[in-house]
């Protein structure tokens, strides 16, 4: 067997694992039947739909030529670890993470953090202006949805505010 | 005149201060997110609707809505002057348009663009204010069943209309339905898929998916890619004024763009993209006038038309929002978010419940087109300045935005953790080559299709074949068929992968 588009292989054999995963699921619910549909009623038919789907695609990866293989090419591993970091490092600073004992931080902590992880997923750095980009988004931020729009957020570290 | 009363009210509404300010708040933040390039209607809309809580409703979809329609001006612009579609409605118009600019017509091209779009927000405005009452008419005789088999016709219209491989697109709704079932089930209280997750009872919040998927996972892909060329031409764009043989040739590509965006608009799946790519092929398909350019190298037809038929496109598709409550398209699928975040059961009640809500927003539009003409003619050099930005200031920019939106949504970090993730899943989703707007739509509709699918098999007691005896829902079920049918044949197939081919 030579798989003929790894883009479409690889995205058929995700939508089984998910539509296998949904219906195994909604097993575990009351299925019902049409007439007094239980909540796993839906859940499982889709599931199975969706796994259908799935090996149709696989399949049909599997037979119909392209020209190129379309191949799924690297991963860019850099701006995906860069940006997802830089947003969960803004959620721990924000609210804290009592289990792992980082105190809330506040947003405009927040804010430095995010646009120096953020930034470092690009090809260039340049630390000042850097520094000069998460200066205007912390302010820019504060008048915006602290002063402006009064959204409930911890703006300073909570050891500072108390 | 009843629709002249109603105009009249929703003027009324449209014209106090409060909403003047946010209709131009909502164009302008249209206008520069359509200007630069890597950032979507989707992806804005969805960061401002935490922001637009503490706003009465009509003043929030009023400024959502100015950002849909913005976005359609401002993404000519950049087609325009860079070669790059700010838009992904205006890929069409990158061709011709930025042959002129090359050939210093870039002033006459903007103008086209403007004014097309100027003369095809107003029309569909009228036809929105025109169609919506007799199709709400329409819309009260439809029972569970008739619903279902709406949703059904809209979602499969979502993927015949839309590009790229259909058998992913349609795994995609199922996908989007099946998240959207996650959370409390509102008949027997059970949860869920949500793994004893507190937070996960309530569901996923349609802004984290749309945000991570649309923000975070274009973000990544974006910087993925390598930089691209770009040659703005920031020189001075000037003699905005078109000829007299430009007018000539303009007019009627304008109304032909107009007529047909205003017709794609309102079919499901339809909207600003559809409508570009259409007119476009029918303006090449029109014979050339002596002494005409030929299309491909800076023919202003291929700049009006297209323009024309995404801002009526773009207008029209609010229709069957605002009187079926069914989104035909992603942005209109978070605007249903944004009324239910209101408490306005999306619907055909809607225009009697809130009668100042439908018509001020229909009024706002007008309004919002003639405000959107005036920022983009004669302010055109600042949105060339902001073409100059570069885009390792603005990402970051972007994943604040996110971050800080779906915190405010639910003041939980829980939230941040799960757009991470959804920014994960997108840029998956990006590599595998899985279009995520049909799961945004099948995400906004898992919760009602499966209340209609129930309280129709209800009541017919569990008899499936209501959907084919009721002759509402039948014709309804016997359009999907004949939509996937037809673009099954072989034929058409091989057109439709043409048609996109461009993009």
């Amino acid at each position: 067997m030579k798989i003929k588009s790894q883009k479409d292989f690889f995205a058929g054999l995700m939508f089984m694992g998910v539509g296998v995963a949904f219906a195994w699921g909604a097993t575990t619910y009351n299925v019902g039947n049409g007439a007094r549909m239980g909540p796993g009623y839906f859940p499982l038919m889709l599931g199975i739909l969706l796994a259908l789907i799935g090996s149709l695609i696989t399949f049909k990866a599997t037979v119909v030529e392209t020209v190129d293989g379309e191949k799924i090419g690297t991963w860019a591993w850099k701006p995906l670890f860069f940006i997802l970091a830089a947003n969960f490092a803004f959620g721990i600073l924000l609210g804290g993470l009592p289990s792992i004992g980082v105190p809330a931080m506040g947003l405009i902590v927040g804010i430095y953090a995010l646009t120096f992880i953020a930034s470092l997923a690009g090809n260039e750095f340049h630390a000042k202006s850097v520094f000069v980009l998460a200066t205007v988004l912390a302010a820019g931020s504060y008048v915006a949805f602290v002063w402006a729009l009064k959204l409930q957020f911890p703006v300073w570290p909570s050891f500072i505010s108390g | 005149m009843e629709l002249f009363d109603n105009l009249a009210l929703g003027f009324g509404v449209a014209f106090t201060f409060q909403n003047l300010i946010y209709c131009f708040v909502g164009c302008l933040l249209g206008t520069l997110i359509g200007v630069l390039p890597g950032i979507g209607p989707v992806a804005t809309i969805a960061m401002l609707l935490p922001a637009t809580y503490a706003l009465p409703p009509v003043a929030a979809l009023i400024m959502l809505a100015g950002i849909y329609y913005g976005a359609q001006y401002g993404g000519s612009t950049t087609a325009i002057l860079v070669n790059l579609p700010g838009e992904s409605s205006s890929v069409v118009t990158v061709i011709d348009g930025y042959q002129m600019a090359r050939k210093g017509r870039a002033g006459p091209a903007l103008a086209a663009a403007g004014l097309g779009s100027f003369f095809a927000g107003c029309v569909g405005t009228l036809i929105l204010a025109a169609f919506a009452p007799p199709l709400t008419e329409v819309a009260f005789k439809f029972g569970p069943a008739e619903y279902f088999s709406l949703m059904v016709l809209g979602l499969i219209g979502a993927v015949v209309l839309a590009s790229g491989s259909l058998l992913k697109a349609v795994a995609m709704i199922v996908l989007g339905l099946l998240m959207g079932l996650v959370g409390t089930d509102v008949n027997s209280g059970v949860a869920r898929f949500s793994f004893d997750i507190p937070e996960l009872t309530d569901g996923i919040g349609f802004v984290t998916i749309a945000m991570g998927v649309f923000g975070y996972g274009e973000i990544i892909a974006n910087l993925s890619r390598p930089d691209d060329e770009r040659e703005v031409f920031t020189a001075k764009v000037e003699g905005l004024f078109p000829t007299r043989d430009d007018f000539k040739r303009m007019i009627p590509a304008v109304l032909r763009g107009t007529a047909l965006g205003s017709a794609l608009g309102i079919l499901p799946g339809g909207g600003a993209l559809l409508a570009a790519f259409a007119a476009y092929t029918v303006e090449k398909k029109t014979k050339l006038k002596p002494g005409e350019v030929p299309f491909g190298q800076g023919n202003i037809r291929g700049v009006a038309a297209p323009e024309a038929a995404n801002n009526a496109g773009a207008q029209t598709s609010f229709i069957p929002l605002l009187t079926l409550g069914i989104p035909p398209n992603a942005v209109m699928a978070l605007m249903v978010g944004a009324m239910t975040i209101h408490n306005i059961q999306p619907g055909p009640q809607v225009m009697t419940s809130n009668p100042e809500l439908f018509w001020g927003l229909i009024a706002s539009m007008w309004i919002g087109n003639a405000m959107l003409i005036i920022l983009n003619l004669p302010l055109i050099g600042i949105w060339i300045k902001l073409l100059t930005v570069p885009y390792r200031w603005l990402y970051p920019s972007i994943v604040l935005f996110c971050a800080v939106g779906v915190y405010s949504t639910n003041n939980n970090t829980f939230d941040v953790w799960m757009v991470g993730a959804f920014g994960l899943i997108g840029y998956i989703f990006y590599k595998l080559g899985t279009e995520p707007a049909p799961l945004l739509l099948g995400f906004i509709l898992g919760p009602m299709m499966e209340e209609n699918l129930r309280r129709a098999l209800l009541l017919s007691r569990g008899d499936w074949s209501v959907f084919v005896t009721r002759p509402l829902s039948a014709g309804l079920l016997a359009a999907a068929a004949l939509l996937l049918i037809i673009v099954l044949l072989p034929a058409v197939k091989n057109k439709r992968e043409e048609a996109f081919v461009e993009e």
